[in-house]
């Protein structure tokens, strides 16, 4: 993309907050970003008026007069693309937190800090794909640079449709700024660097889009096998303060079966990303056995940072999501908490007066919605190969009162396809994930038996379906318990609640801060609830034979079950089969008793 | 062009707590004002809206009195306060002046009040345990240093002598130092500032406190101040001197009506309730001003306390609240009928940074275990309690009688303690296991056979015998 300086200065006329007013702004396009005022304060114009531009500023416009300078730059917000993206935090706009703290000289954000989002001095190790002479289309590999825990692929840009090379830099170490390789198209010769800029509203392009299939693993029991996510696919996280969507957010960035993670803190706490600073360089990524914060972008643009940049920080990390799609990598985007984006909108769409619809959002939150949730999927990459990649989308909703009906949870559940509703009253018993298996759905749940048959030899989808069947009789009696008393149910009834309970604390309560509870392999996942399903099977004769069911509930194994979750992987099997056989002499001296 | 300094005379309109000028290009966005009457009184306000045709600013205090023929005055400042270690011991009003009868400050330094956010990778991970002695918080939601962590109340509820018992108690193990005190009192009857000033008295925190205080019949406006002047004298003291600040500041829902006042007196569109669509960033601004910086000794706790309107918790003030928090402690109007003192209900209360705070050397290897299986149980405990009002307590199964009894002694014993009781936090689990130790075994599912066989009262015993 060509530099564009433009010369012409607009003037400020009036600031309200973050949304200022400036003159003599002719020709300036939206969505072009300014710097305003004398700080030069980063800005994007939102409307144009004639020779007025109304532009929502990124920074706190406190002392910004009128008569100061607007600046404009002649181009989009864009993210910029290359090496070096991974194992950095980011602000909304794409400054690296490390960077604004060195410049501000202290722990506190200044303004006007300007900081390119990729290091200039770091050298990578560029191996080339193509030599002199070759023809490349867009998307076609030009090189390599080994990055954290992954190859880079250098790539020709989606700007340039088709070139041929002309130049190519040996094997060697660069900078991004180094042109690595020059190419001749229609336009004449353009040298290509390690990075490329792309304008963060506009999804990257790819040759097709295609059905995602592949369960995304997260190793966190109820969503994997009563709520899976795909590879590609979306899901939403509704749920009260406290009901606990940043952990689950938390621990699919941990643990998620993918290449690359883009983790957006959208409008939350500041402590919550300072977490993620903590853990993640501790944490091994278990397919690269590198540290987990080598995988990862952050992002962190926290409640109190400026509410404006809450809006780009959204589209910047799926813009960031897209590069390393575009390379053939299963990525996985979770943003902590798309309702703080849509508060944003909300925010500057009154600002600039315009029609509230409900609850005062804009008549276009939906688009808005559907406009990031699309950018999510499995596609065929660009260029000429047969390659593969994938992002998935995985979003936090914070519905005010903790009230599903409102606008956001409303939208965001017609376009994404698993929605983990959270339930408060799970949360206050401390039952988490708070997972509500009533009120949740997946629409991927069809499309993954055989995968998991494929990967864990169990028919776990079946499984899945006793299981929730167990659960709807035990949520139906438990209807009936709560007016009449539990000790009122038949002792037949009683054991489905027994075995219901089991299954819930069993296998559905998982703790995220246990050192072996917080991952669960998606093997453990179908032995263990096997395992929990077939106590049902095995106690019931003791109920015809007249054990009461208040022996049952005592026994020592229902325990050892109960715990069965917490033991290490590699202990498992023997743990189960331990399990299973002092179940089985316990219910056979039971039946012994009575007769 | 600038118009630091000049002084206009002319204003256009008063409308509720906003002027509004024109013709004053060089105005600046968000800039202090001073404005005389002719009668010589003086108000003081900050520029909302700076435009080269109309200039809007919001008056802190009553505009009754204020007429075209006023004098503007622009400082071409931000609104600022002095701060400087002379703070402690004082008393200031909701703008940051003395009010105590004292001399002015001498400054160190003169800061914004409305700060600047904490680069979060800047931020140090609050970690340690702060022990307050009271086994509901210490034992099940963790105070931890840095931590912004609120009591969410009704009137009538003991939420002030809750946050002074903290006050008075709180240490982190194995440091000397004991806690500065920042308390900011926002629209509040005089009757409790005088409580909570005798408490400091008593136990001797005057003079490490600063006092900040907006009482009922003070501006209502200065209540938008006066927790942005009391957090940036803590900031001060804490990242500044190296001070562990304990902020108190109460009541915020008294600052929330002023905020949805102004909200309207701008005539900007409500959201819920008529709170302003921004309520909750305004919030966050304030909130997450708590903390730890990496490199800096001191710290902000905070415990600010709020009232819930109808006691509701999904009102706009505790639910905002609630989502910027690092938790909460909620108090409940139940279980002070029923003389429970500190009447903390457990269920709906949370800490987010207890898990990194305790454990292994920092409380107790048991802690966390012992923390999830209480909630587990009490839980129990309070459904057969509701049941017993439908089914009568025959009609409840053995095991669900067995946890009716749990929440009972629960309550009684763990919960219930003295305004002046401290108790370590070894005390506090071992009233746990006490009680935990009424249920079978069976039940006890988040704890481990390690954690049991080690601190379960019978197995110990047990253990003894064998021993023996
Ligand atoms: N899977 C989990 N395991 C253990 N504790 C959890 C889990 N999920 C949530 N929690 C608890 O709930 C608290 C709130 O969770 P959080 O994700 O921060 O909620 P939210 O983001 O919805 O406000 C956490 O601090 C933690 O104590
Ligand atoms: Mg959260």
């Amino acid at each position: 993309m060509s530099e564009l300086v433009y010369k012409g200065k607009g003037v400020i006329v009036h600031i309200k907050g973050p949304v200022v007013e400036a003159e003599g702004m002719r020709g300036a396009k939206i969505r072009e970003v300014v710097y305003v005022g004398e700080e030069r304060l980063i800005g994007e114009i939102v409307r144009i008026e004639g020779d007025k531009a109304v532009i929502q500023v990124y920074e706190p416009t406190g002392g910004v007069k009128a008569g100061e300078p607007v600046e404009r730059t002649g181009e989009p917000l864009s993210a910029e693309l290359g090496p070096g993206l991974l194992g950095q935090v980011l602000d909304g706009l794409g400054r690296p937190l490390e960077i604004i703290a060195e410049k501000a000289g202290g722990p506190f954000i200044t303004r006007g800090i300007k900081a390119p989002t990729l290091p200039r001095d770091r050298k990578w190790q560029w191996t080339p794909e193509v030599k002199p002479g070759d023809d490349v289309i867009a998307g076609d590999v030009l090189g390599t640079v080994p990055e954290g825990s992954i190859v880079h692929k250098v790539m020709l840009p989606p700007t340039v449709e088709k070139a041929r090379v002309v130049e190519v830099l040996p094997e060697g170490d660069y900078t991004i700024e180094d042109p690595v390789v020059v190419v001749e198209h229609i336009g004449g010769k353009e040298e290509i660097k390690m990075y490329h800029k792309w304008p963060v509203r506009t999804p990257r392009p790819f040759r097709e889009k295609l059905a995602p299939v592949e369960l995304l693993v997260t190793g966190q029991r109820v969503i994997d096998t009563f709520f899976p996510i795909v590879k590609g696919g979306t899901s939403a996280v509704p749920g009260g303060f406290g009901t606990g969507k940043t952990v689950t957010l938390h621990q699919i960035s941990k643990w998620a079966d993918a290449d690359v993670v883009v983790y957006v803190g959208c409008g939350e706490r500041g402590n919550e990303m300072t977490d993620l600073l903590h853990t993640f360089p501790k944490l091994v990524d278990p397919k690269s056995g590198r540290p987990l914060l080598e995988r990862s972008v952050l992002i962190a643009n926290t409640s109190n940072m400026p509410v404006p940049a809450r809006e780009a920080s959204i589209f910047m990390g799926i813009t960031y999501a897209e590069y390393y799609r575009d390379m053939g990598l299963h990525v996985v985007l979770t943003a902590d908490s798309t309702s703080r984006w849509a508060e944003a909108l909300r925010e500057l769409s009154s600002r600039l007066e315009e029609i509230p619809s409900e609850r005062g959002y804009p008549a276009y939150l939906p688009d808005y919605i559907a406009s990031f949730y699309e950018r999510a999927g499995r596609i065929k990459v660009q260029g000429r190969r047969e390659e593969l990649g994938s992002v998935a989308v995985i979003g936090a909703v914070s519905p005010s009162g903790g009230d599903l009906n409102e606008p956001v949870t409303q939208h965001t559940m017609r376009f994404v396809g698993a929605f983990w509703a959270l339930d408060k009253d799970l949360a206050f018993k401390r039952h988490f994930p708070s997972i509500n298996w009533l009120r949740s759905f997946s629409k991927y749940v069809g499309g993954l038996r055989d995968w998991w048959i494929d990967n864990t030899g169990h028919d776990m989808m079946a499984y899945r379906d006793k299981a929730m069947a167990l659960l709807q009789r035990a949520s139906s009696l438990e209807e009936v318990a709560r007016v009449v008393g539990e000790a009122a149910l038949s002792d037949e009834n009683r054991l489905v609640l027994l075995s219901a309970e089991l299954i819930k604390e069993g296998f559905l309560v998982q703790n995220a801060f246990h050192e072996v509870d917080t991952y669960c392999s998606p093997k453990k996942q179908a032995l263990l609830l096997k395992t929990l399903l077939e106590f049902y099977d095995r106690a019931r004769p003791m109920i015809d034979a007249g054990v009461p069911i208040s022996r049952i509930a005592e026994m020592k194994s229902l325990g050892l079950l109960r715990r069965l979750k917490f033991v290490p992987e590699e202990e498992f099997e023997n743990a189960v089969r331990e399990a299973v056989s002092q179940l089985e002499a316990e219910i056979s001296s039971l039946l012994a008793e009575v007769r | 062009m600038s118009v630091y300094g000049l002084t206009y005379k002319g204003i256009d309109q008063v409308k509720g707590p906003l002027v509004i000028m024109r013709g004053v290009p060089g105005a600046a966005y968000e800039e202090v004002v001073r404005i005389y009457s002719e009668d010589g009184r003086e108000w003081f306000g900050q520029v909302l809206e700076a435009g080269r045709d109309k200039v809007v600013i919001q008056v802190l205090g009553d505009t009754e009195g204020l007429d075209s023929n006023a004098m503007v005055k622009f400082t071409g400042s931000t609104l600022k306060i002095p701060v400087s270690d002379e703070m402690l011991g004082r008393v200031f009003n909701g703008a940051g002046e003395p009010i105590d009868g004292g001399p002015k400050i001498r400054a160190d330094d003169f800061r914004d009040i409305n700060g600047a956010p904490i680069n979060p990778a800047k931020r140090d991970y609050p970690d340690e345990f702060i022990e307050t002695g009271i086994s509901a918080i210490d034992g099940m939601l963790s105070l931890i240093r840095g931590q912004k962590l609120p009591i969410f109340s009704e009137s009538g509820l003991p939420h002030n002598e809750v946050a002074a018992q903290v006050a008075r108690q709180a240490v982190v193990p194995g440091k000397a130092e004991r806690f500065s005190i920042v308390f900011a009192a926002v629209g509040l009857k005089y009757d409790d500032v005088l409580f909570f000033r005798r408490q400091f008295e008593e136990f001797g925190a005057l003079s490490r406190s600063v006092l900040f205080l907006n009482l009922a019949n003070d501006p209502v406006i200065e209540r938008i101040t006066t927790p942005r002047v009391a957090l940036t004298a803590a900031e001060y003291l804490a990242f500044d001197l190296g001070m562990d600040v304990l902020v108190i500041i109460t009541d915020m829902t008294n600052y929330c009506e002023a905020l949805r006042e102004l909200s309207s007196a701008r005539e900007e569109v409500p959201s819920r309730k008529g709170y302003p669509g921004y309520m909750y960033s305004d919030l966050a601004s304030i909130y997450e001003r708590a903390g730890r910086i990496i490199g800096r000794p001191g710290s902000i706790t905070f415990m600010p306390i709020l009232t819930m309107p109808g006691g509701d918790l999904t009102h706009p003030i505790p639910d905002l609240t609630g989502y910027i928090t690092e938790g909460q402690i909620f108090l409940d109007l139940d279980l002070h009928n029923r003389g429970i003192y500190p009447p903390i209900n457990v269920l709906p209360s949370l800490s987010r940074l207890m898990k990194d705070g305790i454990g292994p050397g920092k409380t107790r290897e048991d802690h966390k275990e012992v923390s999830d299986q209480l909630y587990a149980a009490y839980s129990q405990g309070t459904k057969a309690r509701e049941l017993v009002q439908i089914v009568g307590e025959a009609g409840l199964s053995p095991r669900e009688k067995l946890y009716l009894e749990f929440a009972r002694r629960f309550e009684r014993e763990f919960v219930a303690q003295g305004f002046r009781e401290r108790r370590s936090i070894e005390e506090t689990l071992d009233i746990a296991w006490d009680i935990l130790s009424i249920l079978p075994e069976a039940e006890l599912t988040r704890i481990s056979e390690k954690t049991l066989n080690k601190f379960h009262p019978k197995r110990r015993v047990a253990a003894k015998a064998e021993g023996e």
